[in-house]
């Protein structure tokens, strides 16, 4: 997926200021900035959720994860019937086999399928929206800051499968996110947002160890640390 | 005045207000005019009987105008309303601007003197109410209040009307039953018209002031050890106001026009009495004014109270867009 | 649901009106239309206990048929009134951008309009009668459900499991069909069963004015308007229509009151709460500013967040508390504040703050010596004062100082706390400064007085990571500069490694291990400790090794059982484990465990 010059205005607020960035086939691009830098605009963006100026190509078919795994699934339904709402595609029995089989790739029980989310933990809601999502074969996930509401002991199990679905699926992934160490951790390549532009945009390593923007950085001391 | 209220910080939401106050006008005047017009069949016929002669139709129906072609009727119409004139009664000739001046003032000081009570009372048993039952303390007064309220609220005001007439005007023989004569005459009619409004504000008052009592920042006003009278006081109560202004304006817009059934019991004269009769006797001019203005009244206080709102707390202009 | 004496009450006059509406026509019919000239106008008898009518006619009878009559009018207008309303609150979310910003803009203003204006308006263009008033009380009634619907609809639209349906492609018809109804239906009932009560009233009020149901047809407002032509002479014609009318009003409404309040609440209170706790018996220690033994905070239900947990504070040190949702980090901070919210009850058997019982401080002491931090500074500040006013009020309250003394003291604390231009924020509204800001204020706050000990509950949550590092920097200095001693309670454990002199980790209501803050990293010694530590990542995690972390969920404050309540989730249980808890207990210097494994 290619974004090119894109902007996002609210009203005579420029949240996100003519933004080009790269998200190449089976990669996981992390988005990083503090509130009010323009990366859930972006996000919604590319998810078409918002209306932008700009190109977007080469991501038709966009899914994305939202914060808030409470409010992201119908309370009114069971988890097998949010799955399916993306599989309408599908006759009745290939529906129900395919939600079964998407649980799976999200280590989910299949029995999930019958309970309701209030039943369900936060990681695990996490992973019943991950799992909606891929129904609709995306050619591109947004994870939008998607463990910021969970327990950090739960934390690194939805981690570790967007890890895994980069490498089973090759799908490449937006993960944003304001946490610098958890991006360090799952992704690729790095792009720091700061005031709706991207100030810095380089192989995740690299721009954690030696951040060329003053901004960048900032950020990077501020991360708190554990006295080893 | 109006001059820095348009180039205050907070002018644009002012101005969009008084936009759409432009707008509901001409919409409340566009439909008192249509009134007539959607009357199914000749509303001067209605109007007159059927016994009536045609050619006492024909003349008052061109004495309307009625029978000019549907644009000239409304330049008409909204040329008379800017100079002051709203047509004449059916019945009585009288000029319905005149009728409508003689009796609007009476209303307005029902509506007023009522909404001014129902506040005062109800605001203080409102918090009241808040602190005693506050985290489900004292579950019996929380039902007992809820209970109360809920039945105050429900029974209509011409229903206080007339029990309150049957007891202490006919009864008692305490204060005068009917009419408008001396200040002991406004204290049935103003007591028929709070009641239910105080039963409704307390309500709001208590729900307002829980919300308010469960904030940070009073939990750090409660660690700091405020005294008692401070804490509601300083710290509660302004918080609730934005709400009760609301209430209260509302509730003035809405006594306004829900005094017409008390002035019926009392035979008040005032605006709600006239358009009963107008209504009654088919009295069109009559109806469409009295109409006419209790919708620009309404329309005006709405727009204070938007105003005065904005303009105290800049919060809200900013939440607005 | 039938709990509260509204709740009772509501449902037998429904009840009552309904059982009216069926049996009333059919055993009172034929005796409310006899016609009896030799009893015209009576008042009060024997035959006739409500009087009778200008032909003579029994009032009683008359009221007891009429019920049929006003309630389907009643349902009638308020069908009319929920269809329309309904309509027009959906119409928006299909409608073309313009036109439904025309449609709410309308509904907005019609809202705003008293009702019995709109029936009024409604009334004379479709003309007097029964048909007039319906239509025009329907219409009186439908801005309400269409401005309910149109919030109703916006706030599940704005949803993200719409959003979600959205981006799969999901049609539009069956996002409003399988989203939005289904959680807008059950407000919209709620809401119909006091438009019912209402047109009830607004009916009986247009008939009472003669504008509503003509004779010969009756319902209980044309009754109330016959009878109340005769109130001066017999007032007992009126009593009949005019109880029947209040019981129905009454009866709807505290229905549709607890309707509403079943639909709101989820939980139902339990038996009451109780606390036994141990007895405070060896001595106090006198050097501590905090002192918290056996301190339990129990809420009705046998639900116990915090359980006879143990800490102290001494003069000068920073105390992290650490520990995940749920694990009664934050009420334990509460508690120590007297903040815990009713119905909770605090038991404890020694909470010594500066060397006293907290029950033998006065309110001075307290005001002034204990400073808290909330997580949301949005919220901490007082919307309504100026920040410098808010200030002021410790040190006027407390410290009898002038105003012009407290305004002096709080510009300058809050230059203390570096913020730019102290005399000109004092003057400010909370709304008018920034996040990092406000927090900045809110400590100044705490250092009004003399702080002995800052509770701080997770006060850099809600900012920033850029503020949050300056926070922290500031929380570090005032209590260096003050020598005040500071709790710090926090979910991220990277946090309080950074801040705190010692760390106290807390798992379902109980410390699990204290220990010093330089043994974290690589001394701690219980599983859950180390397990918080390895599942973190941070700038050196390994990005080649999968993540750590713990499996299944933290045990609910009223599930926590005899054993370990770790036990479920941790690899090196055994048998004793999930059977007898183990005690905190020295494991090293200043490091204490509970933990039968740690060896």
């Amino acid at each position: 997926m290619k974004i090119k010059d894109l902007t996002v205005r609210f009203g005579a607020f420029t949240a996100v200021d003519s933004v080009t960035l790269e998200v190449p086939p089976g990669r996981i691009v992390g988005l990083v900035g503090e509130s009010g830098s323009g990366k859930s605009s972006l996000a919604k963006a590319v998810s078409g959720l918002v209306p932008y100026s700009g190109s977007i190509t080469g991501a038709s078919r966009v899914q994305m994860v939202f914060q808030d795994p409470y409010a992201s699934l119908d309370p009114r339904m069971k988890i097998g019937e949010s799955v399916a709402e993306g599989l309408l595609r599908l006759p009745g029995q290939a529906r129900v086999a395919e939600v079964a089989r998407l649980l799976d790739l999200v280590s989910l029980p299949a029995e999930v399928a019958g309970r309701y989310p209030r039943e369900l933990s936060g990681g695990q809601r996490q992973r019943v929206a991950i799992a909606r999502a891929l129904g609709a074969e995306p050619d591109l996930l947004v994870a939008d800051e998607i463990t910021s509401a969970l327990d950090v002991s739960v934390q690194g199990s939805v981690l570790n499968l967007v890890r895994s679905l980069r490498d089973r699926l090759g799908l490449p992934i937006l993960f944003i996110s304001h946490n610098l160490a958890v991006v360090r951790y799952v992704c690729d390549e790095v792009a720091v947002m700061h005031g709706g532009r991207i100030v810095e945009h380089g192989p995740t390593l690299e721009v954690v160890s030696e951040p060329a923007d003053p901004y960048t950085r900032m950020l990077l001391e501020s991360v708190p640390r554990l006295r080893r | 005045m109006a001059a820095t209220i348009l180039s205050g910080p907070t002018s644009r939401p002012v101005l969009r207000r008084l936009v759409r106050f432009a707008v509901s006008l001409v919409v409340l005047v566009l439909a008192s005019f249509a009134m007539i017009h959607l009357i199914p069949g000749d509303p001067v016929r209605a109007s007159l009987g059927p016994a009536a002669p045609i050619e006492l139709v024909e003349a008052r129906t061109a004495a309307l105008g009625l029978d000019q072609p549907i644009l000239t009727q409304l330049t008409t119409y909204v040329s008379g309303l800017l100079s002051g004139d709203m047509g004449t009664s059916f019945l009585t000739g009288e000029p319905v601007s005149e009728v409508i001046a003689a009796r609007l003032p009476n209303t307005l000081a029902l509506a007023l003197l009522a909404t001014v009570i129902a506040l005062l009372a109800a605001i203080p048993l409102g918090m009241w109410a808040a602190v005693r039952t506050e985290n489900g303390r004292h579950r019996g007064t929380e039902a007992a209040f809820g209970t109360a309220t809920g039945t105050v609220v429900a029974v209509p005001e011409f229903l206080y009307a007339i029990a309150l007439v049957t007891v202490f005007a006919i009864t008692l023989r305490a204060f005068p039953p009917a009419g408008k004569d001396g200040l002991e005459s406004y204290v049935l009619p103003v007591l028929a018209l709070a009641i239910g409004p105080i039963g409704m504000i307390a309500r709001i008052a208590r729900v307002e002031t829980l919300r308010v009592l469960g904030t940070d920042y009073v939990r750090l006003a409660r660690a700091k050890r405020l005294p008692a009278g401070r804490l509601y006081l300083r710290h509660v109560l302004p918080n609730t106001l934005t709400a009760t202004l609301t209430l209260g304006g509302l509730l003035l817009s809405s006594l306004i026009a829900g005094s017409v059934l008390v002035e019926y019991v009392f035979a008040w004269p005032g605006l709600g009495l006239k358009i009963v009769e107008a209504i009654t006797q088919k009295d069109y001019p009559v109806a469409q004014g009295v109409i006419l203005v209790y919708g620009a009244i309404v329309l005006l206080v709405n727009l204070l109270v938007d105003v005065v709102l904005s303009l105290s707390d800049p919060t809200s202009a900013i939440k607005e867009s | 649901m039938l709990r509260t004496p509204s709740a009772i009450a509501g449902t037998v006059l429904v009840g009552l009106m309904v059982v009216l509406a069926v049996i009333g026509p059919p055993i009172w019919g034929d005796q409310a239309d006899l016609i009896d000239a030799g009893a015209i106008l009576q008042g009060s008898s024997a035959a006739h206990p409500l009087g009778t009518d200008n032909l003579g006619r029994d009032l009683l009878a008359r009221v007891l048929v009429a019920g049929r009559f006003s309630l389907l009018l009643a349902l009638a207008a308020a069908l009319i009134g929920a269809v329309a309303g309904v309509v027009l609150g959906a119409l928006p979310s299909v409608l073309p951008t313009r036109l439904a910003r025309l449609v709410t803009g309308a509904v907005n203003a019609l809202v705003a309009f008293p009702g019995l204006l709109l029936a009024m308006f409604t009334a004379v263009v479709a003309g007097l009668g029964a048909r007039g008033a319906v239509l025009g009380i329907g219409v009186a009634i439908a801005p309400g459900f269409a401005r309910l619907t149109q919030t109703l609809a916006a706030s599940v639209a704005g949803a993200d499991y719409v959003s979600a349906a959205r981006m799969l492609g999901v049609p539009r018809r069956r996002i409003l069909v399988r989203h939005v109804l289904p959680n807008i239906a059950e407000p919209l009932i709620l809401n119909l069963t006091q438009a019912l009560g209402g047109a009830l009233l607004g009916l009986a009020g247009m008939s009472f004015l003669g504008l509503g149901v003509q004779p010969p047809s009756y319902d209980w407002g044309r009754l109330l308007f016959d009878g109340f032509g005769r109130i001066y002479v017999t007032p007992v014609v009126a009593i009949g229509p005019a109880v029947a009318v209040a019981l129905a009003g009454i009866g709807f409404n505290l229905l549709g009151d607890t309707l509403a309040r079943r639909a709101a609440r989820t939980t139902v209170p339990g038996k009451k709460a109780t606390t036994s706790v141990a007895a405070d018996t060896d001595k106090p220690d006198e050097g501590a500013v905090l002192e918290v033994k056996d301190l339990t905070v129990t809420f009705p239900g046998g639900v116990t967040p915090v359980r006879q947990l143990s800490l102290s504070v001494r003069p000068g040190e920073i105390v992290g508390v650490v520990g995940e949702s749920g694990s009664g980090k934050s009420l334990t901070a509460a508690a120590i504040g007297g903040l815990v919210p009713y119905p909770g009850t605090v038991g404890y058997g020694r909470l010594r703050l500066c060397g006293k019982d907290v029950t033998e401080l006065s309110r001075k002491e307290l005001g002034t010596s204990l400073a808290m931090v909330f997580q949301d500074p949005m919220a901490s500040l007082n919307p309504a004062l100026k920040v410098g006013g808010q200030l002021a009020e410790v040190a006027v309250v407390h410290q009898g100082a002038t105003r012009a003394e407290a305004r002096g003291r709080a510009v300058d604390r809050l230059g203390h706390v570096h913020l730019p231009e102290p005399d000109k924020q004092a003057k400010k509204h909370p709304h008018e400064l920034s996040g990092g800001m406000r927090q900045r204020a809110v400590i100044a706050m705490g250092l009004m007085g003399t702080p002995r000990l800052i509770i701080a509950d997770e006060p850099t949550t809600a900012l920033d990571v850029t503020v949050q590092r300056q926070i922290l920097r500031l929380l570090r200095e005032v209590t260096e500069e003050t020598g005040s001693a500071a709790l710090f309670i926090s979910h991220d454990i990277a946090v309080v490694g950074e801040l705190c002199d010692r760390v106290v980790v807390m798992y379902a209501g109980r410390v699990v291990e204290e220990l010093p803050v330089d043994r974290l990293a690589t001394g701690a010694a219980h599983p859950y400790t180390r397990a918080l530590i390895t599942s973190l990542p941070d700038m050196d995690t390994d990005r080649t090794l999968p993540l750590a972390s713990i499996p299944g969920r933290q045990p609910g404050p009223a599930e926590v059982g005899d054993g370990c309540a770790f036990a479920p989730r941790c690899a090196l249980a055994t048998d004793r484990c999930s059977t007898e808890r183990p005690l905190l207990s020295v494991y090293g210097d200043a490091h204490q465990v509970a933990c039968w494994e740690a060896k």
